[in-house]
């Protein structure tokens, strides 16, 4: 994909700007329809959710205790890697969103909630509620493309460094939760400036991030281990949490992989956004930009609804239980203006993200351009691409891009046949 | 048991050497178990496991439970509420902050306690549902036993003089209209105790000579009617009611008819603020002892735009705003260091709490009004960067 700016068939170029502050008000009013019935049910929800994950969280504990027992071990791991999810996903990460705020509760607020994760609930908040969701999908401002260590976008050059990237991605998501941390502190940034310029905001921000991940460790990798000691638990409790964070690493970067980067959602250049972006085309620059996840209601939950990202990247302050009951109603708008409503079940979503991981890693076009027969010729132009510098690189660009173009062509007759 | 909790005091000197030693061994395995806790807990806390099966025990948050709710006439109810453990008592005539879920959403409202300490060691308010109100009819209507409240520790000034004071043995004036009767009834519950048998004559309560005039607009809606009544009628205290639909409006000026000893009794006042404030100029005029109290102190009634004050820790900054200007930008402009994010309502970034006056949604219109010692004691978060002022209103920057 590449930015929407540039693509051949701009899939908004029929919207008229009256058509765009036309949907505005249309999913304003769906927005409002919501708030209007917002009430006891809605706080019960998550109320039960919260009980819910901490009666799972102090049994499957509990269970650990026990682990030197192999079944013991894999019912608490089940059990604690669930919870954590619970609490990560459908929890923390729709609380701090203030979509509970509206009930007072000190409790449940966005203003006080941690979570079990190594980023601090002040970082995310910044990074995520105000640069992801406002920058939504501009390349170079929204960072939660690739987290700015991949290529996320064909109009990015390529590197042969970036034939490294489906490795980065594997690793990034085993550590998701550290990769969150990294990045909430624009770690690369700041490690890139001077010691002594970098301001005082981001020293104080890195110590409470180191702050938060050894108590975070010490929960997991010491003091539980230590209780389980007395069966001769340590090594199996710690094993345990271990497997449970991993799990947890690996689920939720699975989802917010599919959120925005499955092929077919669309990226924008940050050249081509409005100084003064109106209300209807922020609401268009989501509706196109994310993707969802179609399956069952226990599926909906462990992704902390945000397999309805669609819904969530428009109204990010709505309770999560209700964007089921304005899918709908969204979708119909998609279909009314003629957008692509971009759903599909999980693994074919994953499957399509890490696609578009290895595609990008890879020089434009070489993808499409290599078959069987050809491999080892291809290969050879790769291997020559990633040694032999610029020059080299760009004259193989060329000719790449030249024999896709082709191919497409030729693809395109042939169906028209 | 009228006073409040008994303060602990080190009784002789006998058990002064060895008391220190075992309660410092205590506290001290106490903190190192409530460290490990943390530990094992973070980023929650302990007690946020602890709520989860035990939301009354000691050290928890203060709450209650629902008991009973027991209809008191067609729009009023006392409740029956056990509190938790950290419940420090209180002296009948004060109040309690009570915090109630309704519709999903946390709200508190003041209410006096309407009887005195219980054998059964539950407390009672008593509610006269409210038309419009938004918590009143939750209460009177819907609110079923079994159901959580939140609580603050009992609170107030109006209160029987105690026995010892200069002002006891006492004379009393106790002048309630409406639902003001709620803190005296509690006061006379506790004097005169009511059984099957009827009303217990105790020693304490024979010190006092009380004369209660209640005010109400018609006999029907009085609550504790019945209780006034059988108080009157057992002879403890002098009850004269007056009716607005039988009597007429009730006018200050006719106090000294109803009470001819009105010069010797010291006045303790409660209900609406209208009534406090004609009985405030009659007892200053008469130079007469006054104790007033009152619940509903201000009510907001919302505008467009406003004085805005910003207090940000010692330093305060007052604005005049419109009502189409975010409260973030009238504040930023003034120089005030707010927190900011994305300043279109998606970030939650700029929430800080108003503590008074009331703010509306710029997108919808929608209300958010705070009254103090009403909406919960740190205010009501808002988003400053959508919200504009609707009426005077105060923020505290963190």
């Amino acid at each position: 994909m590449t930015v929407i700016t540039k693509q051949p068939a701009n899939p908004i170029a029929h919207l008229t700007p009256e058509d765009i502050e036309a949907i505005g008000h249309e999913l304003d009013a769906i927005r409002q329809e919501v708030l209007d019935t917002r009430g006891e049910r809605d706080a019960a929800y998550i109320r039960k959710v919260v009980d819910v994950q901490r009666k799972l969280e102090l049994g499957s504990r509990a269970v650990l205790l026990g682990s030197a027992f192999a079944p013991a071990w894999i019912l608490g791991t089940v059990g604690l890697s669930i919870a954590k999810i619970l609490e990560n996903m459908e929890i923390g990460h729709n609380v701090m969103h203030g979509q509970w705020d509206w009930m007072r509760d000190p409790k449940i607020h966005s203003t006080t909630w941690e979570w079990d994760n190594a980023s601090t609930a002040e970082g995310w908040k910044h990074s995520h509620n105000e640069v992801h969701h406002t920058y939504t999908n501009i390349v170079g401002k929204d960072n939660d493309l690739g987290y700015g260590i991949m290529r996320v976008d064909e109009d990015q050059r390529w590197y042969p460094m970036h034939l490294g990237q489906p490795l980065w991605n594997f690793i990034n998501a085993c550590f998701f939760e550290y990769g969150i941390a990294a990045y909430d502190l624009e770690l690369g940034r700041n490690l890139r400036t001077p010691k002594d310029k970098r301001s005082p905001e981001f020293t104080r921000r890195a110590r409470a991030t180191l702050k938060k991940i050894r108590k975070q460790a010490t929960k997991d990798y010491v003091a539980h281990p230590l209780l389980s000691l007395p069966t001769g638990s340590f090594l199996p409790t710690l094993a345990a949490n271990f497997t449970a964070n991993l799990v947890r690493n690996l689920w939720s970067h699975s989802v917010i992989m599919c959120g925005h980067f499955p092929e077919g959602v669309e990226t924008f250049e940050k050249a081509a956004i409005p100084e003064r972006e109106t209300r209807g085309e922020w609401y268009l620059r989501q509706m196109l930009g994310s993707a969802n996840i179609s399956g069952s209601k226990f599926m909906h939950i462990m992704t902390g609804n945000l397999s309805h990202q669609i819904e969530h990247h428009l109204f990010p302050d709505l309770p999560s239980n209700r964007y089921a009951e304005v899918a709908p109603k969204v979708k119909a708008l998609f279909d009314k203006y003629d957008l692509n409503y971009h759903e599909a079940p999980l693994p074919q979503q994953v499957y399509s993200a890490w696609h578009k991981v290895v595609r990008l890693s890879l020089p434009n076009g070489w993808l499409a351009t290599t078959n069987r027969k050809n491999l080892p010729s291809q290969l050879k132009m790769l291997y020559a691409m990633a040694t032999k510098g610029p020059r080299v690189r760009r004259a193989a660009q060329a000719r790449l891009e030249q024999q896709a173009r082709r191919l497409t062509a030729e693809q395109n007759s042939a169906q028209a046949a | 048991m009228t006073s409040p909790a008994p303060v602990l005091r080190p009784v002789g000197n006998a058990r002064a050497g060895a008391a220190p030693r075992w309660s410092r061994w205590r506290r001290e395995v106490g903190a190192t178990l409530t460290k490990a806790a943390e530990v094992l807990a973070t980023p929650l806390v302990p007690a946020d496991y602890l709520d989860v099966f035990a939301p009354l025990r000691k050290g928890a948050d203060l709450r209650a439970r629902v008991v009973a709710v027991e209809p008191e006439t067609a729009d009023a109810a006392t409740l029956v509420l056990r509190p938790g453990a950290d419940w420090a008592g209180h002296v009948p005539g004060q109040y309690i902050r009570l915090g109630v879920d309704v519709d999903g959403v946390r709200q508190w409202r003041a209410y006096s306690l309407t009887h005195g300490p219980r054998a059964d060691g539950c407390i009672s308010v008593t509610v006269k549902a409210v038309p419009d109100g938004v918590v009143s009819p939750y209460l009177v209507h819907r609110l079923k036993p079994g159901v959580l409240v939140h609580l603050e520790q009992a609170a107030g000034e109006f209160v029987l003089p105690e026995p010892g004071s200069p002002r006891h043995p006492a004379r009393l004036l106790c002048i309630t209209a409406g639902s003001g009767i709620t803190p005296v009834i509690g006061m006379l519950r506790n004097l005169y105790p009511s059984t099957a048998a009827g009303v217990v004559r105790t020693a304490r309560g024979a010190t006092y000579d009380i004369t209660v005039v209640h005010l109400a607009p018609s006999e029907p809606d009085t609550i504790f009617a019945r209780d006034l009544r059988a108080l009157a009628d057992a002879g403890v205290i002098r009850l004269v009611s007056r009716y607005d639909d039988v009597h007429g409006i009730f006018d200050v000026a006719q106090l000294s008819d109803l009470v001819p000893d009105l010069a010797e009794r010291t006045t303790l006042a409660c209900g609406p603020g209208g009534l406090l404030d004609a009985l405030t100029d009659h007892h200053a005029a008469a130079g007469l002892p006054l104790s007033t109290e009152q619940f509903r102190p201000t009510t907001i009634v919302p505008g467009e735009g406003g004085t805005v004050r910003f207090s940000a820790g010692g330093a305060d900054t007052t604005v005049e705003t419109d009502g189409a200007r975010s409260l973030l930008d009238a504040g930023e402009d003034a120089g005030v260091l707010m927190p900011s994010g994305c300043r279109m309502g998606v970030c939650f970034g700029c929430v800080v709490p108003l503590r008074s006056g009331a703010v509306r949604d710029l997108r919808n219109g929608a209300l958010t009004t705070a009254v103090p010692g009403e909406t919960g004691p740190d205010g009501v978060p808002i988003q400053t960067c959508i919200s504009a002022a609707a009426g005077a209103c105060e923020i505290a920057i963190p």
